[in-house]
Protein backbone atom coordinates (compact mmCIF):
# COMPACT_ATOMS: atom_id res chain seq x y z
CA UNK A 1 0.00 0.00 0.00
CA UNK A 2 1.17 3.49 -0.79
CA UNK A 3 1.78 5.86 2.09
CA UNK A 4 -0.65 8.77 2.00
CA UNK A 5 0.88 10.78 4.80
CA UNK A 6 4.45 10.46 5.93
CA UNK A 7 5.52 12.09 9.17
CA UNK A 8 9.26 12.64 9.37
CA UNK A 9 11.02 13.43 12.62
CA UNK A 10 8.20 15.78 13.57
CA UNK A 11 8.63 17.96 16.67
CA UNK A 12 6.62 20.90 17.92
CA UNK A 13 7.45 23.28 20.76
CA UNK A 14 4.91 25.77 22.11
CA UNK A 15 5.68 29.27 23.41
CA UNK A 16 9.34 29.20 22.46
CA UNK A 17 11.39 31.61 24.56
CA UNK A 18 8.86 32.16 27.36
CA UNK A 19 8.61 30.54 30.79
CA UNK A 20 5.72 28.49 29.34
CA UNK A 21 7.85 26.78 26.68
CA UNK A 22 7.22 23.06 26.35
CA UNK A 23 7.63 20.29 23.80
CA UNK A 24 4.23 19.02 22.72
CA UNK A 25 5.49 16.31 20.39
CA UNK A 26 9.00 14.97 19.89
CA UNK A 27 10.62 13.27 16.91
CA UNK A 28 7.61 11.41 15.54
CA UNK A 29 8.19 9.09 12.58
CA UNK A 30 5.38 7.11 11.01
CA UNK A 31 3.29 6.76 7.87
CA UNK A 32 -0.43 6.57 7.32
CA UNK A 33 -1.32 4.09 4.57
CA UNK A 34 -3.89 4.80 1.91
CA UNK A 35 -7.37 3.67 2.92
CA UNK A 36 -6.45 2.55 6.42
CA UNK A 37 -8.18 3.44 9.66
CA UNK A 38 -5.59 4.69 12.12
CA UNK A 39 -6.54 5.15 15.75
CA UNK A 40 -4.49 7.51 17.90
CA UNK A 41 -4.57 6.98 21.65
CA UNK A 42 -2.76 8.64 24.51
CA UNK A 43 -3.64 10.26 27.79
CA UNK A 44 -4.61 13.93 28.05
CA UNK A 45 -1.70 16.19 27.10
CA UNK A 46 0.21 13.48 25.25
CA UNK A 47 0.29 15.58 22.07
CA UNK A 48 -2.50 13.95 20.06
CA UNK A 49 -4.25 17.17 19.11
CA UNK A 50 -0.96 18.89 18.34
CA UNK A 51 0.01 16.01 16.08
CA UNK A 52 -3.17 16.02 13.99
CA UNK A 53 -2.97 19.77 13.45
CA UNK A 54 0.30 19.13 11.67
CA UNK A 55 -1.25 16.65 9.29
CA UNK A 56 -3.20 19.33 7.40
CA UNK A 57 -0.73 22.16 7.85
CA UNK A 58 -2.52 24.13 10.58
CA UNK A 59 0.57 24.04 12.75
CA UNK A 60 4.02 24.49 11.32
CA UNK A 61 6.51 21.95 12.65
CA UNK A 62 9.28 23.31 14.87
CA UNK A 63 11.41 20.70 13.15
CA UNK A 64 10.73 17.78 10.85
CA UNK A 65 8.29 17.54 7.98
CA UNK A 66 4.92 16.19 6.88
CA UNK A 67 4.64 14.67 3.41
CA UNK A 68 1.36 14.23 1.60
CA UNK A 69 1.70 11.73 -1.26
CA UNK A 70 5.45 12.18 -1.10
CA UNK A 71 5.36 15.97 -1.25
CA UNK A 72 6.03 18.29 1.69
CA UNK A 73 2.88 20.21 2.58
CA UNK A 74 5.12 23.18 3.39
CA UNK A 75 6.63 23.35 -0.10
CA UNK A 76 4.76 26.58 -0.89
CA UNK A 77 1.61 28.43 0.14
CA UNK A 78 -0.49 26.76 -2.54
CA UNK A 79 0.47 23.27 -1.38
CA UNK A 80 -0.33 24.12 2.23
CA UNK A 81 -3.72 25.46 1.28
CA UNK A 82 -4.57 22.46 -0.88
CA UNK A 83 -3.48 20.18 1.98
CA UNK A 84 -6.28 21.73 4.04
CA UNK A 85 -8.81 20.50 1.49
CA UNK A 86 -7.23 17.10 0.95
CA UNK A 87 -6.90 16.39 4.65
CA UNK A 88 -10.18 17.14 6.44
CA UNK A 89 -9.89 17.82 10.14
CA UNK A 90 -12.84 17.55 12.51
CA UNK A 91 -11.88 19.20 15.78
CA UNK A 92 -13.01 18.27 19.24
CA UNK A 93 -16.47 19.68 19.95
CA UNK A 94 -16.79 20.87 16.35
CA UNK A 95 -20.33 22.13 17.00
CA UNK A 96 -18.85 25.31 18.51
CA UNK A 97 -17.61 26.38 15.09
CA UNK A 98 -21.00 26.66 13.40
CA UNK A 99 -21.75 30.21 12.33
CA UNK A 100 -24.05 30.39 9.29
CA UNK A 101 -27.74 31.22 9.21
CA UNK A 102 -28.75 27.83 7.93
CA UNK A 103 -27.39 24.32 8.20
CA UNK A 104 -27.09 24.14 4.41
CA UNK A 105 -24.94 27.28 4.26
CA UNK A 106 -22.73 26.09 7.06
CA UNK A 107 -22.02 22.74 5.43
CA UNK A 108 -21.28 24.52 2.13
CA UNK A 109 -18.65 26.81 3.71
CA UNK A 110 -15.80 24.39 2.98
CA UNK A 111 -16.80 23.56 -0.64
CA UNK A 112 -17.38 27.28 -1.28
CA UNK A 113 -13.84 28.05 -0.13
CA UNK A 114 -12.66 25.46 -2.64
CA UNK A 115 -14.21 27.59 -5.37
CA UNK A 116 -16.70 24.98 -6.64
CA UNK A 117 -19.82 25.89 -8.60
CA UNK A 118 -23.29 25.95 -7.03
CA UNK A 119 -24.39 22.65 -8.56
CA UNK A 120 -21.35 20.76 -7.28
CA UNK A 121 -21.68 22.42 -3.87
CA UNK A 122 -25.30 21.29 -3.68
CA UNK A 123 -24.38 17.72 -4.56
CA UNK A 124 -21.62 17.65 -1.96
CA UNK A 125 -23.71 19.20 0.81
CA UNK A 126 -26.52 16.68 0.34
CA UNK A 127 -24.09 13.78 0.13
CA UNK A 128 -22.14 14.92 3.23
CA UNK A 129 -25.35 15.54 5.17
CA UNK A 130 -26.54 12.02 4.46
CA UNK A 131 -23.16 10.49 5.39
CA UNK A 132 -23.03 12.41 8.66
CA UNK A 133 -26.62 11.52 9.47
CA UNK A 134 -27.99 15.05 9.28
CA UNK A 135 -31.78 15.01 8.92
CA UNK A 136 -32.51 16.55 5.45
CA UNK A 137 -35.43 18.47 7.00
CA UNK A 138 -33.10 20.65 9.07
CA UNK A 139 -31.01 21.91 6.16
CA UNK A 140 -32.93 25.19 6.04
CA UNK A 141 -33.02 25.66 9.80
CA UNK A 142 -30.56 27.66 11.88
CA UNK A 143 -27.80 25.40 13.21
CA UNK A 144 -28.20 27.07 16.61
CA UNK A 145 -31.70 25.61 17.01
CA UNK A 146 -30.48 22.01 16.79
CA UNK A 147 -29.66 19.62 19.60
CA UNK A 148 -26.02 19.11 20.58
CA UNK A 149 -25.76 15.78 18.76
CA UNK A 150 -27.32 17.15 15.57
CA UNK A 151 -25.02 20.20 15.68
CA UNK A 152 -22.02 17.91 15.81
CA UNK A 153 -23.27 15.97 12.79
CA UNK A 154 -23.68 19.24 10.90
CA UNK A 155 -20.10 20.23 11.78
CA UNK A 156 -18.80 16.84 10.65
CA UNK A 157 -20.77 17.16 7.41
CA UNK A 158 -19.08 20.54 6.92
CA UNK A 159 -15.71 18.80 6.76
CA UNK A 160 -16.84 15.75 4.79
CA UNK A 161 -18.42 18.06 2.19
CA UNK A 162 -14.92 19.00 1.04
CA UNK A 163 -14.57 15.32 0.10
CA UNK A 164 -11.08 15.01 1.56
CA UNK A 165 -8.95 11.96 0.83
CA UNK A 166 -8.11 11.73 4.51
CA UNK A 167 -10.47 12.60 7.35
CA UNK A 168 -9.16 13.15 10.85
CA UNK A 169 -11.53 13.06 13.81
CA UNK A 170 -10.47 14.42 17.20
CA UNK A 171 -12.60 12.58 19.74
CA UNK A 172 -15.76 12.68 17.65
CA UNK A 173 -17.92 11.09 20.34
CA UNK A 174 -16.85 13.21 23.33
CA UNK A 175 -19.87 14.26 25.36
CA UNK A 176 -22.41 12.22 23.38
CA UNK A 177 -24.78 9.70 24.98
CA UNK A 178 -24.07 5.99 24.32
CA UNK A 179 -26.69 5.70 21.58
CA UNK A 180 -25.36 8.87 19.92
CA UNK A 181 -21.77 7.54 20.13
CA UNK A 182 -22.69 4.23 18.57
CA UNK A 183 -24.64 5.77 15.72
CA UNK A 184 -21.95 8.38 14.98
CA UNK A 185 -19.24 5.71 14.86
CA UNK A 186 -21.46 3.68 12.57
CA UNK A 187 -21.74 6.73 10.30
CA UNK A 188 -17.95 7.09 10.23
CA UNK A 189 -17.55 3.39 9.44
CA UNK A 190 -20.06 3.41 6.59
CA UNK A 191 -18.61 6.67 5.22
CA UNK A 192 -15.24 5.02 5.00
CA UNK A 193 -16.68 1.93 3.39
CA UNK A 194 -18.53 3.96 0.76
CA UNK A 195 -15.71 6.35 -0.15
CA UNK A 196 -12.56 4.39 0.65
CA UNK A 197 -11.24 7.46 2.47
CA UNK A 198 -8.33 7.18 4.87
CA UNK A 199 -9.54 7.85 8.41
CA UNK A 200 -7.56 8.92 11.46
CA UNK A 201 -9.38 9.02 14.77
CA UNK A 202 -8.30 10.16 18.20
CA UNK A 203 -10.25 8.50 20.95
CA UNK A 204 -10.20 7.96 24.67
CA UNK A 205 -12.38 4.91 24.29
CA UNK A 206 -10.29 1.78 23.78
CA UNK A 207 -13.46 -0.09 22.86
CA UNK A 208 -14.17 2.32 20.00
CA UNK A 209 -10.70 2.18 18.47
CA UNK A 210 -10.57 -1.59 18.97
CA UNK A 211 -13.78 -1.98 17.01
CA UNK A 212 -12.80 0.34 14.16
CA UNK A 213 -9.06 0.79 13.70
CA UNK A 214 -6.71 -1.20 11.47
CA UNK A 215 -3.69 0.16 13.28
CA UNK A 216 -3.13 2.07 16.49
CA UNK A 217 -0.62 4.78 17.32
CA UNK A 218 0.07 5.21 21.03
CA UNK A 219 1.47 8.55 22.17
CA UNK A 220 3.02 9.08 25.56
CA UNK A 221 4.28 12.48 26.66
CA UNK A 222 4.77 13.68 23.09
CA UNK A 223 6.73 10.65 21.91
CA UNK A 224 5.60 7.60 20.00
CA UNK A 225 5.20 4.71 22.41
CA UNK A 226 3.80 2.00 20.11
CA UNK A 227 2.50 1.57 16.60
CA UNK A 228 0.83 -1.59 15.37
CA UNK A 229 -2.31 -3.58 14.90
CA UNK A 230 -4.81 -3.58 17.78
CA UNK A 231 -3.83 -7.13 18.71
CA UNK A 232 -0.14 -6.13 18.91
CA UNK A 233 -0.99 -3.07 20.98
CA UNK A 234 -3.48 -4.64 23.34
CA UNK A 235 -1.09 -7.53 23.98
CA UNK A 236 0.96 -4.96 25.94
CA UNK A 237 -1.74 -4.26 28.51
CA UNK A 238 0.80 -3.81 31.29
CA UNK A 239 2.66 -1.02 29.49
CA UNK A 240 -0.59 0.66 28.43
CA UNK A 241 -1.69 0.85 32.06
CA UNK A 242 1.69 2.30 33.04
CA UNK A 243 1.20 5.24 30.71
CA UNK A 244 -2.30 5.94 31.95
CA UNK A 245 -4.26 4.07 29.31
CA UNK A 246 -6.32 0.93 29.45
CA UNK A 247 -7.42 -1.93 27.20
CA UNK A 248 -10.91 -2.63 25.84
CA UNK A 249 -13.29 -4.15 28.35
CA UNK A 250 -13.34 -7.43 26.49
CA UNK A 251 -9.53 -7.54 26.64
CA UNK A 252 -9.54 -6.99 30.41
CA UNK A 253 -11.94 -9.87 30.71
CA UNK A 254 -9.80 -12.16 28.59
CA UNK A 255 -6.60 -11.20 30.41
CA UNK A 256 -8.33 -12.22 33.64
CA UNK A 257 -9.57 -15.48 32.09
CA UNK A 258 -6.05 -16.17 30.88
CA UNK A 259 -4.69 -15.54 34.40
CA UNK A 260 -7.23 -17.99 35.75
CA UNK A 261 -5.63 -20.63 33.57
CA UNK A 262 -8.06 -20.78 30.67
CA UNK A 263 -6.58 -21.35 27.24
CA UNK A 264 -7.65 -18.03 25.68
CA UNK A 265 -5.80 -15.26 23.86
CA UNK A 266 -5.20 -12.42 26.36
CA UNK A 267 -4.93 -9.93 23.47
CA UNK A 268 -8.48 -10.55 22.29
CA UNK A 269 -10.02 -7.20 21.46
CA UNK A 270 -13.10 -7.79 19.32
CA UNK A 271 -16.35 -9.17 20.55
CA UNK A 272 -16.57 -11.49 17.54
CA UNK A 273 -13.26 -13.17 18.33
CA UNK A 274 -14.16 -13.29 22.03
CA UNK A 275 -17.41 -15.02 21.24
CA UNK A 276 -15.71 -17.50 18.96
CA UNK A 277 -13.18 -18.48 21.62
CA UNK A 278 -15.84 -18.88 24.26
CA UNK A 279 -18.00 -20.96 21.94
CA UNK A 280 -15.06 -23.22 21.12
CA UNK A 281 -14.81 -23.91 24.85
CA UNK A 282 -18.40 -24.95 24.92
CA UNK A 283 -17.74 -27.19 21.94
CA UNK A 284 -14.60 -28.61 23.57
CA UNK A 285 -16.45 -29.27 26.82
CA UNK A 286 -19.17 -31.13 24.94
CA UNK A 287 -16.59 -33.44 23.36
CA UNK A 288 -14.90 -34.24 26.65
CA UNK B 1 0.11 32.89 17.85
CA UNK B 2 -2.47 34.66 19.97
CA UNK B 3 -1.37 32.64 22.96
CA UNK B 4 1.97 34.40 23.02
CA UNK B 5 0.48 37.77 23.93
CA UNK B 6 1.95 38.77 27.26
CA UNK B 7 -0.14 41.89 27.80
CA UNK B 8 -1.46 41.93 31.34
CA UNK B 9 -0.08 38.50 32.04
CA UNK B 10 0.85 37.39 35.54
CA UNK B 11 4.16 35.65 36.20
CA UNK B 12 3.86 33.87 39.55
CA UNK B 13 6.74 34.36 41.96
CA UNK B 14 7.56 34.91 45.58
CA UNK B 15 9.76 38.00 45.64
CA UNK B 16 9.25 41.04 47.84
CA UNK B 17 7.58 42.79 44.90
CA UNK B 18 5.17 39.87 44.47
CA UNK B 19 4.37 39.86 48.17
CA UNK B 20 3.62 43.57 48.50
CA UNK B 21 0.01 44.43 49.24
CA UNK B 22 -1.80 45.04 45.94
CA UNK B 23 -3.16 48.33 47.32
CA UNK B 24 0.36 49.49 48.04
CA UNK B 25 1.45 48.45 44.55
CA UNK B 26 -1.45 50.26 42.90
CA UNK B 27 -0.68 53.41 44.87
CA UNK B 28 3.04 53.12 44.10
CA UNK B 29 2.37 52.82 40.37
CA UNK B 30 -0.02 55.77 40.52
CA UNK B 31 2.46 57.96 42.38
CA UNK B 32 5.25 56.79 40.07
CA UNK B 33 3.26 57.81 36.99
CA UNK B 34 2.58 61.25 38.51
CA UNK B 35 6.30 61.56 39.30
CA UNK B 36 7.18 60.61 35.72
CA UNK B 37 5.08 63.47 34.38
CA UNK B 38 6.82 65.90 36.71
CA UNK B 39 10.30 64.91 35.56
CA UNK B 40 11.97 67.77 33.79
CA UNK B 41 15.56 66.98 32.98
CA UNK B 42 18.14 64.23 32.92
CA UNK B 43 18.68 63.88 36.67
CA UNK B 44 14.98 63.37 37.42
CA UNK B 45 14.68 60.79 34.68
CA UNK B 46 17.79 59.04 35.89
CA UNK B 47 16.29 58.76 39.36
CA UNK B 48 12.97 57.45 37.98
CA UNK B 49 14.90 54.98 35.83
CA UNK B 50 16.97 53.79 38.78
CA UNK B 51 13.84 53.32 40.88
CA UNK B 52 12.19 51.13 38.23
CA UNK B 53 15.40 49.18 37.59
CA UNK B 54 15.65 48.38 41.29
CA UNK B 55 12.03 47.21 41.31
CA UNK B 56 12.62 45.02 38.24
CA UNK B 57 15.71 43.45 39.78
CA UNK B 58 13.83 42.75 43.01
CA UNK B 59 10.89 41.23 41.11
CA UNK B 60 13.18 38.86 39.16
CA UNK B 61 11.00 39.36 36.07
CA UNK B 62 13.06 38.59 33.01
CA UNK B 63 13.91 41.59 30.86
CA UNK B 64 12.84 39.63 27.80
CA UNK B 65 9.28 39.45 29.09
CA UNK B 66 9.23 43.21 29.72
CA UNK B 67 10.54 44.00 26.24
CA UNK B 68 7.95 41.70 24.75
CA UNK B 69 5.27 43.80 26.44
CA UNK B 70 6.77 46.95 24.90
CA UNK B 71 6.84 45.52 21.40
CA UNK B 72 3.22 46.27 20.44
CA UNK B 73 3.80 49.90 21.46
CA UNK B 74 6.88 50.27 19.30
CA UNK B 75 5.03 52.03 16.48
CA UNK B 76 3.43 54.54 18.85
CA UNK B 77 6.77 55.20 20.52
CA UNK B 78 8.58 55.73 17.22
CA UNK B 79 5.76 57.92 15.91
CA UNK B 80 5.71 60.23 18.94
CA UNK B 81 9.49 60.36 18.92
CA UNK B 82 9.56 61.46 15.27
CA UNK B 83 6.81 64.06 15.79
CA UNK B 84 8.77 65.55 18.66
CA UNK B 85 12.03 65.33 16.79
CA UNK B 86 10.77 67.27 13.78
CA UNK B 87 8.29 69.69 15.30
CA UNK B 88 10.03 71.28 18.26
CA UNK B 89 11.09 74.90 18.15
CA UNK B 90 14.53 75.95 19.22
CA UNK B 91 18.10 75.92 18.02
CA UNK B 92 18.14 74.33 14.57
CA UNK B 93 20.80 71.68 14.04
CA UNK B 94 19.83 70.07 10.73
CA UNK B 95 17.39 71.31 8.13
CA UNK B 96 16.06 69.71 4.95
CA UNK B 97 12.88 70.30 2.95
CA UNK B 98 10.08 70.98 5.48
CA UNK B 99 11.83 69.24 8.35
CA UNK B 100 14.13 70.83 10.85
CA UNK B 101 15.74 69.00 13.72
CA UNK B 102 16.44 71.14 16.73
CA UNK B 103 18.62 70.65 19.75
CA UNK B 104 15.51 70.84 21.94
CA UNK B 105 13.67 68.44 19.65
CA UNK B 106 16.27 65.73 20.17
CA UNK B 107 15.99 66.04 23.93
CA UNK B 108 12.18 66.19 23.79
CA UNK B 109 12.00 63.06 21.68
CA UNK B 110 14.46 61.28 23.95
CA UNK B 111 12.59 62.21 27.12
CA UNK B 112 9.23 61.31 25.65
CA UNK B 113 10.39 57.87 24.58
CA UNK B 114 11.96 57.38 27.98
CA UNK B 115 8.78 58.50 29.72
CA UNK B 116 6.51 56.19 27.72
CA UNK B 117 8.85 53.25 28.22
CA UNK B 118 9.15 53.83 31.97
CA UNK B 119 5.41 54.30 32.26
CA UNK B 120 4.52 51.17 30.34
CA UNK B 121 7.21 49.04 31.96
CA UNK B 122 6.12 50.25 35.39
CA UNK B 123 2.51 49.26 34.82
CA UNK B 124 3.57 45.97 33.27
CA UNK B 125 5.63 45.26 36.35
CA UNK B 126 2.43 45.67 38.34
CA UNK B 127 0.43 43.18 36.27
CA UNK B 128 3.39 40.79 35.95
CA UNK B 129 3.82 40.56 39.70
CA UNK B 130 0.20 40.82 40.89
CA UNK B 131 -2.41 38.19 40.14
CA UNK B 132 -5.58 39.60 38.55
CA UNK B 133 -7.58 38.62 41.61
CA UNK B 134 -5.23 40.43 44.00
CA UNK B 135 -5.31 43.41 41.68
CA UNK B 136 -9.09 43.71 41.65
CA UNK B 137 -9.19 43.05 45.40
CA UNK B 138 -6.79 45.92 45.88
CA UNK B 139 -8.75 48.18 43.58
CA UNK B 140 -11.99 47.35 45.34
CA UNK B 141 -10.45 48.14 48.67
CA UNK B 142 -8.94 51.40 47.45
CA UNK B 143 -12.23 52.52 45.91
CA UNK B 144 -14.36 51.44 48.87
CA UNK B 145 -14.82 55.01 50.19
CA UNK B 146 -16.91 55.61 47.06
CA UNK B 147 -19.47 53.14 48.41
CA UNK B 148 -20.75 55.96 50.58
CA UNK B 149 -21.77 57.70 47.34
CA UNK B 150 -23.64 54.52 46.28
CA UNK B 151 -21.06 53.78 43.66
CA UNK B 152 -21.17 49.98 42.96
CA UNK B 153 -17.53 49.32 43.85
CA UNK B 154 -17.87 45.61 44.52
CA UNK B 155 -19.82 44.98 41.34
CA UNK B 156 -17.25 46.90 39.35
CA UNK B 157 -14.43 44.88 40.86
CA UNK B 158 -16.29 41.64 40.19
CA UNK B 159 -16.86 42.61 36.57
CA UNK B 160 -13.20 43.46 36.24
CA UNK B 161 -12.02 40.16 37.67
CA UNK B 162 -14.42 38.22 35.48
CA UNK B 163 -13.29 40.12 32.40
CA UNK B 164 -9.62 39.54 33.26
CA UNK B 165 -10.28 35.91 34.06
CA UNK B 166 -11.85 35.31 30.67
CA UNK B 167 -9.24 37.00 28.49
CA UNK B 168 -7.03 33.89 28.24
CA UNK B 169 -10.08 31.65 27.85
CA UNK B 170 -11.41 33.71 24.99
CA UNK B 171 -7.99 33.93 23.36
CA UNK B 172 -7.73 30.16 23.48
CA UNK B 173 -11.24 29.85 22.11
CA UNK B 174 -10.47 32.26 19.28
CA UNK B 175 -7.36 30.28 18.44
CA UNK B 176 -9.41 27.09 18.23
CA UNK B 177 -12.12 28.63 16.09
CA UNK B 178 -9.57 30.15 13.71
CA UNK B 179 -7.91 26.74 13.33
CA UNK B 180 -11.24 25.03 12.75
CA UNK B 181 -12.31 27.49 10.06
CA UNK B 182 -8.88 27.34 8.47
CA UNK B 183 -9.31 23.58 8.33
CA UNK B 184 -12.39 24.27 6.22
CA UNK B 185 -10.31 26.40 3.89
CA UNK B 186 -11.15 29.82 5.33
CA UNK B 187 -8.64 32.39 4.17
CA UNK B 188 -7.89 35.36 6.40
CA UNK B 189 -4.74 36.57 4.75
CA UNK B 190 -5.62 37.52 1.20
CA UNK B 191 -8.10 39.85 -0.47
CA UNK B 192 -9.00 43.48 0.03
CA UNK B 193 -10.16 45.05 3.28
CA UNK B 194 -13.82 44.26 2.64
CA UNK B 195 -13.08 40.60 1.93
CA UNK B 196 -10.92 40.32 4.99
CA UNK B 197 -13.58 41.90 7.19
CA UNK B 198 -16.10 39.44 5.79
CA UNK B 199 -13.71 36.58 6.49
CA UNK B 200 -13.97 37.45 10.19
CA UNK B 201 -17.66 36.50 10.37
CA UNK B 202 -16.93 32.75 10.69
CA UNK B 203 -14.76 33.61 13.70
CA UNK B 204 -16.86 36.27 15.40
CA UNK B 205 -20.22 34.49 15.31
CA UNK B 206 -19.03 31.32 17.09
CA UNK B 207 -16.96 33.45 19.47
CA UNK B 208 -19.98 35.53 20.51
CA UNK B 209 -22.16 32.46 20.81
CA UNK B 210 -19.63 30.82 23.08
CA UNK B 211 -19.05 33.99 25.13
CA UNK B 212 -22.78 34.25 25.82
CA UNK B 213 -22.95 30.56 26.64
CA UNK B 214 -20.08 30.94 29.08
CA UNK B 215 -21.68 34.01 30.65
CA UNK B 216 -24.88 32.04 31.15
CA UNK B 217 -23.05 29.11 32.68
CA UNK B 218 -21.04 31.37 34.97
CA UNK B 219 -24.17 33.19 36.14
CA UNK B 220 -25.83 29.87 36.95
CA UNK B 221 -22.73 28.64 38.77
CA UNK B 222 -22.54 31.86 40.81
CA UNK B 223 -26.21 31.67 41.74
CA UNK B 224 -25.79 28.03 42.74
CA UNK B 225 -23.19 29.23 45.21
CA UNK B 226 -25.60 31.88 46.50
CA UNK B 227 -23.68 34.87 45.19
CA UNK B 228 -25.70 38.00 45.85
CA UNK B 229 -23.36 40.93 45.42
CA UNK B 230 -21.14 42.80 47.82
CA UNK B 231 -23.34 43.35 50.89
CA UNK B 232 -22.14 41.35 53.88
CA UNK B 233 -19.57 39.47 51.83
CA UNK B 234 -16.36 38.46 53.60
CA UNK B 235 -13.02 37.68 52.01
CA UNK B 236 -10.99 34.52 52.15
CA UNK B 237 -7.77 36.45 51.74
CA UNK B 238 -7.98 39.60 53.83
CA UNK B 239 -5.54 42.26 52.70
CA UNK B 240 -3.16 43.33 55.43
CA UNK B 241 -1.02 46.41 55.16
CA UNK B 242 2.41 45.45 56.52
CA UNK B 243 5.58 47.32 57.38
CA UNK B 244 7.10 46.58 53.96
CA UNK B 245 4.08 48.20 52.31
CA UNK B 246 4.44 51.32 54.43
CA UNK B 247 8.16 51.50 53.73
CA UNK B 248 7.79 51.07 50.00
CA UNK B 249 5.11 53.75 49.94
CA UNK B 250 7.43 56.05 51.86
CA UNK B 251 10.19 55.39 49.32
CA UNK B 252 7.98 56.26 46.36
CA UNK B 253 6.70 59.34 48.24
CA UNK B 254 10.32 60.40 48.71
CA UNK B 255 10.88 59.84 44.99
CA UNK B 256 7.93 62.09 44.16
CA UNK B 257 9.09 64.76 46.61
CA UNK B 258 12.63 64.60 45.23
CA UNK B 259 11.43 65.00 41.65
CA UNK B 260 9.24 67.96 42.62
CA UNK B 261 12.21 69.63 44.28
CA UNK B 262 14.45 68.91 41.25
CA UNK B 263 11.76 70.30 38.97
CA UNK B 264 11.91 73.52 40.95
CA UNK B 265 15.58 73.79 40.06
CA UNK B 266 14.89 72.88 36.45
CA UNK B 267 16.77 69.59 36.67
Amino acid sequence: MAATIEVRDLSHTYSVGTPFQHDAIRHLNFTIEKGEFLGIIGHTGSGKSTLIQHLNGLLKPTSGDVLLEGESIWKDKQTTRSARFRVGLVFQYPEYQLFEETVYKDISFGPKNMGLDAEEIRRRVLRAASFAGVDPNVLDKSPFDLSGGQKRRVAIAGVIAMEPEIVIFDEPTAGLDPAGCASLLENIRSYREATGATVVMISHSMDDVAALADRLLVLNDGAMEMLGTPSQIFAQAERLREIGLSVPQVTSLFIRLHELGLNVDPATYTQASALQQLLSFKGGAAHA
Amino acid sequence: MLKDITLGQYFPGNTIIHRLDPRAKLLIVFVYIVALFLCKWLISYAIAFAFLTAAIILSRIRLKALFKGLKPLLIIIIFTALINLFYSDGRVLVEFWIFHITYEGIWNAFFLVLRIMLLVTGTFLLTYTTSPIALTDGLESLLSPLKKLHFPVHELAMMMSIALRFIPTLIEETDKIISAQKARGADFETGNLFRRAKALIPILVPLFVSAFRRADELATAMECRCYHGGAGRTKMKVLVFRMRDVISLLIVAALLAGIIVLRHFGL
